[in-house]
């Protein structure tokens, strides 16, 4: 088994440890350490967070990629859990939970039917095995759920003081989770999930694979976006004068320029630069994952704008404070006064920032991938996923389920980072409306 | 007040220059006349003839910047950059990669752009700042809360969600609109209703909360109290009052996108089919047409441009307060 690390893996593991850093000094500091707590107080963001977790840890195992010894595809821990709905190829379109394909055709014996499909059992044969089937992984599922969410109550009982009444909502976003979870496992070995797309691939499959390519987009992007935007914005409110105007200029100009259509032309300047240099990348899988990476640096490139005003006028009010005054006099250099003194109270604008744009990033994939723009088309993601699936509307009966699956993974996700967002927001901002 | 606006308009000419460099840079240089050309002749078996002739059709055989063949000025005149930046500076876009006359395209499709994007933009204005209003009004109560996270929840769909869906029941299975399409005149209302509301449905949540924000910076001050003590009823208080104080911080952000209104929505149009300048640019990008990107990235900045222009000036109209330095 070899490894094979991925640009964007290696930089979501880096954003990770670099999180977890932050968490050590978070606790350490009994200041922010209030806040955090605060915003933990409110259940909703507590459950919004801890469904945004369990997206980020799929994701994460999703970017650990290995080859095994004795084949030559790339697997990811993903993949591997997946690997049912990963192998099992069907013909063509079948509805969610279905034994048998969606449309008829004809069959060995002569007559027109539905194929039966390949993953499901050859004893169901009819719609009323499957449903009991079904209403029977489905108990078992419930039961071991409640047997694992009770062990999980016993043992947050034993070793915390966490108090159950008022975390209710909490306890049901968990419980749900965890039925969720075992009732997946229970049917991945029988049953498309999602049914099956045009192809015969598992649906389910492809809109969890498309969790990576969501959060490499609004993680990476704001990552990259960081740097340019604290440095610059940091400059401009500090030196002021020419350098403010300088930077003032630069982004003035970029701002200028259509957002979407500054995205678009240099997509396909890089798309054109990718198809001249097509011999230059391994394989598929690393020539996709790079021009995801290079998507993401194309719209850090448009989106640090935003923020570096925002720095820049906070380091405006906070240059005329005494503490930056009595640095000044004590002779301290201007980089430490940049990055010791005025840095650390900016980082709420950041940190604002960067929960608030993700959800807007993520969404905006499934936008560009629309005008024709977005990831490498052999990248699985919600926009390719939509993308594919707006003709099959059409259709009669209608092929509903891709699109429908693609809305709903995205949905939860930009839901419960808009809900942390907010909470975020309000706690770290000090104009924020602190009523709940 | 007319020094201040020249001065202003001033300000924008190096950005428009920087706008210029930028797309220059991007279309001319990282991506070459010659990749151009493969792009437009077909990739495959094109001769280095075949791209000579093309290039110089298009004008695209000179020196970047610099050309060292001749002599006095024409060394900067006679490039590239020099002569594909002039016209746009004077509007005038040139023919595109294809050979339409992009000015004329414009002229021609900006009417159906503005037929959608006019009356998106005013219901969407009227529409967020009421329900605004009405959640300020429910402040602390169980309904304010509830409609809070509704917003959030309505922010959270994909816009492609709200148009796909729309599309497909409101005017396929309904029949309460024609599916897509557009014909000019007066007929055009048909067309661009189902657009116009799924565009304003779309942008409810995150123009609401935008509004609410504002509002609720307004309400704590202090002659929201004095116009409370002296009886006016909420309503009053709310429409008289807080609207009127918000202003500046909504014309801020409403007055920069009324000139860009113009561009046209680029999804909205490709689903509808409308042939405004949204789907033109599409078209563009799809076919590879780095002349019309260009052009429409240049008139899009012109237009922003204009757009803060016209921010500072109705900061006038709405706040004596705002002096001209």
């Amino acid at each position: 088994m070899t490894f094979v690390w991925l640009w964007t893996d290696f930089l979501l593991w880096v954003l990770f440890a670099l999180s977890m850093v932050a968490v050590v000094k978070i606790r350490g500091n009994e200041l922010l350490l209030q806040k955090w707590q605060k915003i933990f107080a409110q259940p909703l963001a507590l459950s919004a967070f801890i469904i945004f977790t369990f997206y980020i840890l799929i994701g994460l195992s999703d970017s650990i990629h290995f080859r095994l010894d004795n084949n030559t595809t790339t697997y990811s821990v993903l993949d591997r859990v997946l690997l049912p709905a990963l192998e099992a190829e069907e013909k063509t379109y079948s509805t969610p939970l279905n034994f048998e394909q969606f449309s008829k055709e004809y069959l060995d014996n002569g007559l027109r039917g539905r194929v039966h499909l390949n993953l499901v059992s050859d004893e169901i044969t009819n719609a009323g095995d499957n449903n009991k089937n079904l209403l029977a992984i489905s108990v078992n599922a419930l039961l071991y759920a409640a047997v694992i969410f009770i062990a999980f109550i016993l043992v947050l009982l034993k070793f915390t003081s966490v108090k159950i009444r008022r975390n209710r909502s909490v306890l049901v976003t968990i419980f749900t989770l965890m039925f969720f979870c075992v009732w997946v496992v229970l049917l991945m070995p029988n049953y498309h999930i999602l049914g099956t797309d045009k192809a015969g691939i598992d649906v389910f499959y492809k809109a969890v694979k498309s969790i990576r390519t969501g959060m490499v987009f609004g993680l990476l992007t704001t990552l990259l976006a960081l740097p340019p935007a604290i440095i610059l914005g940091l400059m401009a409110g500090y030196f002021k004068g020419k350098t403010d105007d300088v930077i003032q200029y630069i982004y003035t100009t970029i701002n200028a320029i259509p957002g979407i259509l500054l995205i678009a032309a240099l997509v396909l300047i890089l798309q054109v630069y990718m198809d001249e240099h097509a011999s230059d990348y391994a394989s598929a899988l690393e020539r996709s994952d790079l021009k995801l990476l290079l998507l993401c640096m194309i719209l850090a490139l448009t989106s640090w704008t935003g923020l570096c005003r925002l720095i820049r006028a906070e380091t405006l009010k906070l240059s005329e404070l005494e503490f930056v005054q009595a640095a000044k006099v004590f002779g301290i250099s201007n980089i430490k006064i940049l990055f010791n003194h005025l840095m650390p109270n900016i980082m709420h604008l950041v940190l604002i920032s960067i929960v608030l744009d993700f959800s807007g990033l993520v969404l905006i994939e499934a936008v560009l991938s629309y005008v024709g723009v977005g990831v490498d088309a052999t990248t699985m993601s919600w926009g390719n996923m939509i993308n594919a699936a707006r003709l099959e509307l059409s259709t009669d009966p209608v092929v509903w389920w891709p699109l429908a699956s693609s809305f709903i993974f995205m949905f939860i996700l930009v839901l419960s980072a808009n809900l942390f967002a907010d909470r975020v927001r309000q706690v770290f901002d000090p104009k924020g409306d602190e009523d709940a | 007040m007319w020094t201040y606006i020249l001065r202003r308009a001033l300000y924008s000419i190096p950005i428009l220059l920087g706008v210029n460099l930028i797309t220059f840079l991007l279309f001319f240089m990282v991506n070459t006349p010659d990749d151009m050309a493969r792009i437009q002749l077909g990739a495959k078996h094109v001769t280095q003839a075949d791209i000579h002739t093309w290039k110089e059709e298009k004008g695209y055989n000179k020196p970047l910047f610099i050309n060292t063949n001749q002599s006095g000025s024409a060394i900067l005149t006679d490039t590239i950059f020099y002569q594909k930046s002039i016209p746009l500076f004077q509007l005038d876009f040139g023919h595109s990669d294809s050979g339409r006359n992009i000015n004329k395209d414009i002229a021609q499709r900006m009417w159906p752009s503005l037929a959608l994007a006019i009356p998106s933009f005013i219901i969407a204005l009227i529409t967020n700042i009421v329900f605004a209003m009405w959640m300020v009004m429910l402040l602390g109560t169980k309904l304010e809360r509830m409609s809070l996270i509704f917003t959030v929840a309505l922010m959270s769909i994909s816009g492609l969600f709200y148009i796909i869906i729309g599309q497909k029941i409101v005017a396929g299975m309904w029949h309460w609109f024609p599916v897509s399409g557009y014909q000019s005149g007066f007929e055009s209302w048909r067309f661009v209703m189902l657009p116009v509301l799924i565009g304003v449905v779309a942008g409810l949540g995150s123009g609401v909360r935008w509004y609410r924000s504002i509002f609720l910076e307004e309400i704590n001050k202090p002659y929201v109290n004095t116009a409370r003590a002296k009886g006016l009823s909420e309503q009053q208080v709310l429409f008289k009052h807080v609207l009127k104080n918000a202003m500046i911080p909504i014309l801020t952000g409403v007055v920069v996108i009324i000139p860009s209104l113009f561009m046209g929505s680029l999804i909205m149009e490709s689903f509808f089919s409308i042939p405004g300048l949204g789907s033109y640019t599409i078209d563009a990008i799809n076919s590879q047409d780095f002349a019309i990107v260009r052009a429409m990235v240049f008139l899009g900045s012109i237009l922003y441009i204009v757009g803060l222009l016209l921010t500072d000036i109705s900061y006038t109209w709405v706040d004596p307060r705002v002096k001209f330095k």
